[in-house]
């Protein structure tokens, strides 16, 4: 009793998990409850229940309010539905000319505005695929068909893959040195070689339009966010909500509006890249000390110079951040807009992975990883170049890059000519190697996955049946267990634990919101499935952060491997996993502790090293040894970081089981996928959508506070 | 107007919601404390003064006085809530934007107590960054910005990162962008608080002898009262928004206005600052003995001469001229003694 005294907290705890308990198990599992599968609640059955809102019919089987509330907010995804239909059919109709038929058309305002942006992306890709692999459809925009069956020669050749090849070792030696040059060289012989030129060219045309575009209207928004205080506070819990939205979710909404292929999968891209963007901006925007900003005025900066040439750059690290965001979201995406017949490396990925063909899924993989890296370790060398203003440099040295990229460029051209005497009848090899002529390791792994799965395939068999059996399904039945009233209990006594009644009203709408959703069991599987991930996450990601810290080139070594890895696309860690366990549970979840154990590692090792010098010697003096000092005084002064990383861990964690839902979930994920061959589904895949994002910003909520509070309470705000 | 080139009328600067509407209201007497408890901080209050062409004021004062506020008030960084500033007879406060960066650009210059470089950019960059936003080519802001880092003796050093430079070089950075430009008014906002004491030594002494150079009128911002006194031609001390006092460094030790402002002078050692003018005797008598000394000499550097006198010593002026006698008792008592009645 004394201990409960004197920690006041604990006991406000234990009380909140008593009535928590207490209420599971008052409240009865009603006799004809069960988990409807499929899409069993659009079936008309007697035995549910209806009401109409706003015109709008809403089914459901009704329980009792404490075991699951009815879903109020049914109507909403079939209103969302109804809204965009109107709007892209009848809203606002306006004569627009028609420059085929020469006449005016009456077409609603939305639509011509969708189709004239969708104009523009294609444009924009097309040209750049175009240059790069060659093409008529840059030409015909400019001219007609009729002009080109009569001038058949006016077609764009594309480069030949040597010229880019040594473009790319040019650019790279020009921003950073040998090492870059090398590993760029590296990367496009492979990529040549292994026969997937073609696919990898149109991916890099995608992300050359949606890298930029993201960048720059992310810039802009911030700088925007940072000058206004109302567009800020008007942005942020969009954008708060985009974060934690998995990428799906977003393809929905974005079919109906603007169509499929590559277009649509630029601005889907760009409304996931951008968010990050901007709050990064913003954050880097803020940290400038205020002596910077006087300096600069003081320089006689006029309002443009001191945005551009003292702000940004002065924020460049936290801009740099987001920067490697942009391009890893639009590798992520290049992958995912595959779903919406967005054509390139993604398409070939997904294909594969549906053929269970490992091997190829493998090679294509590696290929979007490789240039994601090799994008990003450009932009980043971009970024630090210097200017040498001393170099008393000629002519020749000066510009030494231009003519040898003008070299190249003539040697490939004689090269790609001299190939096609050489390779008559065949494929042109230095031209181009065309799609499955190149080298594969496709059989090897392949055969390697089959002899993996032959020698072993009863231990993997065993742990799997053990897992899902002993671990999983008692795991996912107990979450299905919970009333609805006692989670939301739960969750809002924590949240005014933790945060005061101010959480707690934020939680606590947050929470009804997926209540009053049709989807609370789903939601519930979601929750099992990432708070699995996330538990066996933290548990590797802080030991292996906390060993590694022992040793200074561990540590930088770890970061180095973290940095590597979070380059990759989401989707391309469910290729190794599909690989050994198949398409069940126990794949989705290894994936989504290897992607989620990312952030714990990174936040444990970032948070260790916070801890000040002063500190760590005042330790040494005060003769503690090595295990002392990291339980008294490291783990309690990182922790607030760690839990950032927890943080963290939770949004990887959900945007993995979410991505899971390929290999077959029975989660929220399952019906964002179903939705995108929905011809209603863009309210229910936004809904949804919401809902992910709604549980993440749970968590994100009572973790933020609580850090926000032990981090001032140490005086490390 | 005066040779004046910064002259302050009755600046107030206070923070807060409604400070112009109380500002008015108090008609000019403002009271910090009835002002708090409206929820307004009085930053400035009531600041007039004028600092002549070529002269070096330095304001000196403990945190939260209010110094920094009236520098940047007068560099417009901040807008004063009320009075009037004229910058070389051009009222500072009407300018428009495109004059003030004009202004900016061209007559004044500032340094800043964290430094405030730019990371991204070298020592070079970092110096030729106010020409270049002037509008200077590339090749001859380069080559002045070079001239500039011999001037603070950099040389070598030029194409390094701030981050790589100590803390004294970085402030050699500071002070030779802010005379890029060539500015007539240079503004020192506490530049050597941040560095080592041997370090901000060295650096006052190489700030008096560019000023001897250079010759600016000079607002210098500090809270060392040593280094107020060692370098300044006029002081004025600000506590709470208002100044204490302004003169010149003698007649604040010798006649500290306030309370406040002989806590300061208190600990000060007298033989450094004063000069025999300050405490000599205006009369002459005829019984002087054979030793003259000069009448701007510091009396620490002539008190062992005078010491070993029994007669009493007569101080002339520059053209030999007797203006006035000093005694060696009147010596042991300055350095010595009544210090605790002011003297």
């Amino acid at each position: 009793m004394e201990f409960l005294k004197k920690n006041p907290k604990i006991f406000q705890w234990l009380f909140l998990l008593i009535v928590f308990f207490s209420l599971c198990f008052a409240i009865e599992v009603p006799e004809t409850y069960k988990f409807i599968r499929g899409q069993a609640e659009f079936v008309k059955d007697p035995n549910q229940s209806t009401f109409v809102f706003a015109g709008k019919e809403v089914r459901y089987y009704a329980f009792d309010v404490f075991w699951r509330l009815p879903p109020l907010l049914g109507w909403l995804p079939i209103w969302i539905n109804d809204s965009l239909v109107f709007l892209m059919n009848d809203w606002m109709p306006m004569e627009f000319w028609n420059e085929d038929t020469q006449e005016f058309k009456t077409r609603p305002l939305l639509v011509e505005i969708t189709r004239k942006i969708s104009f523009f992306m294609t444009f924009l890709i097309e040209l750049i695929r175009e240059i790069l692999i060659g093409g008529l459809n840059t030409v015909v925009t400019f001219t007609s068909w009729d002009w080109i069956s009569e001038n058949p020669w006016a077609e764009l050749p594309g480069l030949p893959w040597t010229i880019v090849t040594a473009g790319a070792v040019l650019l790279s030696y020009h921003l950073s040195g040998k090492g870059l040059a090398l590993f760029a060289g590296l990367v496009l012989v492979y990529i040549s070689t292994f026969g997937q030129w073609k696919p990898s060219m149109q991916t890099l045309s995608f992300i050359l339009v949606a890298a930029p575009l993201s960048f720059i209207f992310g810039l802009g928004l911030g700088i925007a966010a940072f000058k206004s205080k109302r567009l800020e506070k008007a942005l942020y819990p969009i954008l708060l909500v985009m974060q934690t939205m998995p990428q799906y979710a977003v393809l929905v909404p974005a079919m109906v509006l603007f169509g499929v292929g590559d277009h649509a999968a630029v601005i889907i891209t760009m409304v996931v890249a951008i968010p990050p963007m901007i709050l990064l901006t913003l954050l880097g925007l803020r940290a400038i000390p205020p002596e910077i900003i006087e300096s600069g005025k003081m320089s006689g900066c006029n309002n443009w110079q001191l945005m551009f040439k003292v702000l940004i750059p002065t924020a460049r690290r936290d801009i740099l951040i987001g920067v490697n965001q942009v391009i890893m979201v639009c590798f992520s995406m290049a992958v995912i807009s595959a779903f919406i017949a967005a054509k390139g490396l993604g398409y070939n990925l997904l294909l594969a992975l549906n053929r269970l063909d490992i091997g190829m899924a493998l090679e294509a993989g590696l290929c979007i990883s490789l240039i994601a890296i090799l994008l990003d370790k450009m932009s980043l060398a971009w970024a630090n170049k210097q200017t040498d203003y001393f170099g008393n440099l000629t002519y020749f040295e000066r510009n030494k890059n231009t003519i040898f990229f003008i070299g190249a460029f003539v040697i490939g051209i004689i090269l790609a000519y001299v190939g096609t005497f050489l390779f008559k009848g065949t494929f042109n090899y230095l031209f181009e190697i065309p799609h499955n002529k190149g080298i594969s390791t496709a059989d090897f792994w392949n055969k390697g996955v089959d002899w993996i799965f032959d020698t072993f395939f009863v231990y993997i068999k065993a742990f799997n049946t053990w897992l899902i059996q002993e671990v999983l399904q008692p795991m996912r039945a107990l979450y299905l267990r919970m009333p609805a009233v006692a989670t939301i209990v739960l969750v809002v006594g924590a949240g005014y634990l933790i945060g005061g009644i101010r959480s707690a009203l934020v939680v606590c709408g947050l929470t009804l919101f997926i209540a009053l959703s049709p989807w609370w069991d789903r939601a519930l599987v979601t929750t099992y499935m990432a708070t699995f991930g996330v538990i066996v996450s933290c548990l590797i990601g802080f030991t292996v952060g906390t060993l590694s810290f022992q040793s200074k080139g561990a540590a930088k070594f770890m970061l180095g491997v973290c940095d590597i890895f979070q380059t990759f696309p989401s989707f391309v860690y469910l290729i190794p996993v599909m690989m050994l366990f198949g398409i069940t549970d126990t794949s989705v979840l290894i994936a989504v502790i290897v992607y989620a154990t990312i952030p714990a590692t990174r936040y444990t090792i970032e948070g260790l090293r916070s801890v000040p010098i002063g500190l760590h010697e005042a330790a040494t003096m005060s003769g503690v040894n090595k295990f002392q000092r990291l339980t008294k005084i490291e783990f309690p002064l990182a922790f607030p970081h760690m839990m950032l990383g927890l943080n963290q861990t939770i949004v990887f964690a959900l945007f993995m089981v979410i991505i899971g839902a390929f290999i077959g979930t029975e989660d929220l994920g399952q019906y964002i996928l179903k939705a995108l061959s929905d011809k209603n589904g863009a309210g229910i895949g936004l809904t949804l959508g919401i809902c992910v994002a709604f549980i993440g910003l749970i968590f994100d909520n009572l973790i933020r506070t609580w850090v926000g509070k032990r981090k001032k309470h140490l005086g490390i705000a | 107007m005066s040779d004046a080139v910064i002259k302050c009328e009755s600046v107030y600067k206070i923070f807060g919601e409604n400070a112009e509407k109380m500002l008015q209201e108090a008609n000019g007497n403002v009271n910090a404390k009835t002002f708090q408890e409206n929820g307004c901080i009085v930053g400035v209050n009531n600041a007039s003064f004028e600092v002549a062409k070529g002269e070096m004021l330095v304001v000196m004062g403990l945190s939260g006085s209010g110094k920094s506020t009236l520098l940047r008030c007068i560099s417009r960084l901040t807008e004063a809530t009320g009075g009037k500033i004229f910058i070389e007879g051009q009222d500072l406060l009407k300018l428009n934007n495109k004059d003030l960066i004009d202004l900016r650009r061209n007559k004044m210059g500032m340094v800043f107590q964290s430094f405030a470089l730019l990371p991204h950019k070298t020592v070079l960059e970092n110096i030729a960054f106010p020409l270049q936003i002037k509008g200077i080519n590339t090749d001859d802001s380069i080559s002045k910005a070079m001239d500039m880092v011999k001037l603070v003796g950099l040389d070598g050093r030029e194409n390094y990162f701030p981050r790589e430079l100590s803390g004294g070089q970085q402030q050699r950075v500071g002070i030779a962008r802010s005379l890029a430009v060539e500015p007539d008014i240079w503004f020192l906002d506490e530049p050597f608080s941040a560095l080592d004491p041997l370090i901000r030594k060295e650096m006052q002494d190489e700030f008096l002898r560019l000023q001897d150079k250079l010759q600016k009128t000079i607002m210098f911002i500090t809270h060392d009262f040593d280094e107020a006194l060692k370098l300044a031609d006029r002081i004025a001390i600000m506590k709470d928004g208002i100044i204490e006092q302004l003169d010149t460094p003698a007649k604040i030790v010798l006649n500290p206005a306030t309370e406040y402002v002989r806590k300061f002078t208190e600990e000060v050692p007298r033989e450094k600052v004063l000069l025999i003018e300050d405490v000599m005797d205006q009369s002459t008598n005829d019984n002087l003995g054979d030793l003259r000394v000069l009448k701007d000499e510091i009396i620490e550097n002539v008190a062992e001469k005078i010491l070993t006198q029994e007669k009493t010593v007569g101080v002339i002026d520059r053209d030999k001229n007797i203006i006035g006698s000093i005694n060696p008792t009147k010596i042991i008592n300055t350095v010595f003694g009544g210090r605790k009645n002011g003297n």
